[in-house]
């Protein structure tokens, strides 16, 4: 059985907070502030440094409760965390039907009586609000925490596999992304197509981030740290950039190679395409060249904002979709002009490091009410989520 | 390593800004050039449209609307004011000694698939030599398989093709206050990817509309029954996409007065 690490890494949460706030700055419909953010500068954007980060925690969690307590308990801890997730989601497709019947009785144009019909569901709630608790109906921007749940929910034999023959494990992942690709298999949505995030892909990289965690990460070390990789790390960087930038400047596009462009459109977020995958494997190289896991800023209060937010990951990110649906509003109804975007999206992300400091708050004054704690469980993690 | 770390975290800054400033994304400080133009409207891509200009050498210029709810006005001078018309009236005005005649199959709701379907018995009544084909919005709201989609474009370029016409698209309207809740993005980039593959131009409604709402042109944010701001945009519509009719198919002739390049 592989070992399972002891010691959480700051630099997870550090990166999944960061991660978080670029996904609450995306997440706002022409939000000037958001061309900050990574998918503006290549291929991958924030979802897939989510996506890996919670399948390591995830593994991290889990497989010790997995090794120390047997395959039942861990199952089941991971399925009521499965389940808090989709009381968020449910949570959260509340508050959308409050905008959305807010829009609806505010708003007329006849410009735009096509796009108004987007509203239409409201019509028959009898089928969209089922098919909203299926997951099967998934307003914009609320697709990552089914996509969330669907991997959790096949989570424990994959963490079984995985603690027994993690190469195994892996290739399975593998095997499955592919065939998902081959035969375009996808989880299907309501009122049409699929899912936007094709959980037969996606799974790939929370198995990876798990496979990482356990083990995985040591064995990698000794080409993640090569010369060479980071120097191809780089220069693929390097190539995405050049390709983004041909998106804002079109005039740009005529250098690129007509064969290149036909190679690498359309960039499939759906299935997470595999330039997607290289381009954040590229980030993660990097990031773990320039930042050491005892890298002595993580303990700084520079940082402590995003980790705060990281630690407490499903609650921050609701908050951000809520918060992002809330920022547009504000965009909507009182200004558009770019102080307001700038005033909406700082006070956004220090909105959700309020939030992440009370959590912790929360959590430290539950832990001392409930008297001393057993010794085998450290506070900081061990109390933590995937 | 803090170096190193800075070093990282200013290359998109410095890489922001650069996108910022020439782009359509904010030109807050620039002058209109017109009531309805913007300054640098780069994101529009031209191809030469040949059997327009043979058309316009004939003297004779059928085009075709096809296009979903967007390309339409409600109420009894609906027809009178959305862009087709509007379209005609501009062509007809440049192109004197020409008969203009735009014809329309627009019906609201309407996926591209949905509009294939129908298109073979359309363009043998309007015998057209051009085709402007506004879609993706319908897609976008019912999130039809994108593949689907681009499938659905690239059947109609071929039957349209094939029945002498060119093509035009148009993508959809940037409409603020539904932004958060249609996922328009999916299909603008694979409307536009179909486009520059099979060299169709673009009329790119999406960004001039945003443009307009950033120069304060139009307040596309207000709540209103009137029609009088959607007839002005359906008029600006049809002005700018008759000078792209017109540039294209200028574009197909080699060494004209302007020294256009094709593709250009």
């Amino acid at each position: 059985m592989a070992p399972v690490p002891t010691d959480r890494d700051l630099r997870l949460d550090l990166f999944r907070g960061l991660a978080l706030w670029l996904i609450f700055l995306d997440h706002i419909p022409s939000n000037l502030v958001s061309w900050v953010t990574i998918r503006n500068y290549g291929f991958s954007d924030a979802t897939e440094i989510f996506v890996f980060i919670s399948g390591y925690t995830a593994a991290f969690v889990y497989g010790r409760a997995m090794a120390a307590n047997g395959f039942i308990i861990a199952a089941a801890r991971v399925l009521k965390r499965a389940w808090q997730i989709y009381v968020a989601h449910v949570f959260l497709f509340a508050i959308y039907l409050a905008e959305i019947s807010y829009v609806s009785h505010s708003f007329d144009n006849p410009l735009y009586s096509e796009e108004m019909g987007v509203l239409n569901f409201l019509n028959n709630p009898d089928v969209t609000i089922i098919q909203a608790l299926l997951l099967k109906f998934k307003p914009v921007n609320m697709d990552v925490l089914p996509l969330y749940i669907v991997l959790l929910l096949w989570f424990a034999p994959i963490l079984w596999l995985l603690l027994r023959s993690p190469t195994l494990a892996l290739l399975v992942s593998a095997a499955i992304y592919t065939v998902s690709w081959m035969f375009e298999w996808n989880l299907p949505a309501y009122p049409s197509g699929d899912w936007a995030f094709n959980p037969l892909a996606w799974q790939l990289l929370f198995v990876f981030g798990a496979w990482c965690a356990l083990g995985g990460a040591a064995r990698l070390a000794r080409w993640t740290k090569s010369r060479v990789v980071v120097a191809l790390a780089f220069c693929y960087l390097a190539f995405a950039f050049a390709i983004a930038m041909t998106w804002y400047f079109p005039a740009l596009g005529a250098y690129v190679p007509k064969f290149v462009g036909e190679a690498i459109y359309p960039i499939d977020k759906t299935n997470l395409d595999v330039l997607r995958i290289l381009h954040f494997l590229s980030l993660a190289v990097i990031t773990v060249w320039l930042v050491p896991p005892d890298w002595p800023a993580l303990k700084s209060p520079a940082c402590w904002p995003a980790i705060v937010c990281g630690r407490h990951s499903l609650e921050i990110f609701c908050l951000g979709v809520f918060l992002s649906f809330a920022g547009h509003f504000v965009f909507t109804e009182v200004s558009n002009r770019v102080f307001m975007h700038v005033i909406v999206s700082v006070s956004g992300i220090a909105i959700m490091v309020g939030a992440g400091a009370l959590i912790s708050w929360y959590r430290r004054i539950e832990r001392q009410g409930s008297g001393p704690r057993p010794p085998a469980t450290k506070p900081g993690y061990a109390g933590s989520e995937a | 390593m803090k170096g190193r770390l800075i070093f990282l975290l200013a290359l998109p800054v410095v890489a922001g800004f650069g996108q910022i400033i020439p782009g359509p994304v904010w030109p807050a400080w620039a002058q209109p050039l017109t009531e309805c133009d913007v300054p640098n409207r780069q994101n529009e891509i031209d191809f030469p449209l040949p059997r327009v200009n043979r058309a316009i050498a004939a003297k004779h210029l059928n085009v075709l609307v096809l296009g979903a709810g967007s390309s339409q006005l409600p109420g009894p001078s609906g027809a009178k004011n959305a862009y087709p018309a509007r379209l005609q009236q501009a062509l007809a005005a440049k192109l004197p000694g020409v008969e203009v005649r735009v014809a329309t199959d627009v019906k609201p709701t309407r996926t591209a698939v949905e509009m294939v379907k129908t298109l073979k018995p359309s363009l043998a009544d309007a015998k057209p030599a051009l085709m402007i084909w506004q879609t993706a919005t319908v897609d976008a709201m019912q999130a039809v398989d994108p593949d689907q989609f681009s499938q659905a474009l690239e059947k109609g370029i071929k039957i349209a093709r094939s029945a002498g016409a060119d093509v035009i698209f148009i993508n959809p309207q940037y409409s603020p206050r539904t932004e958060s809740m249609i996922a328009l993005a999916t299909y603008v980039e694979n409307l536009r990817w179909v486009a520059l593959q099979h060299e169709v131009p673009l009329f790119d409604r999406f960004n001039l509309m945003k443009a307009w709402a950033d120069l304060g042109t139009f307040d596309l944010y207000s709540a209103t029954k009137k029609l009088d701001m959607a007839e002005r945009v359906h008029g600006c519509l049809g002005g700018l996409l008759a000078d792209l009719v017109l540039e294209a198919s200028k574009a197909s002739v080699p060494n004209t007065e302007s020294g256009r390049e094709p593709g250009k």
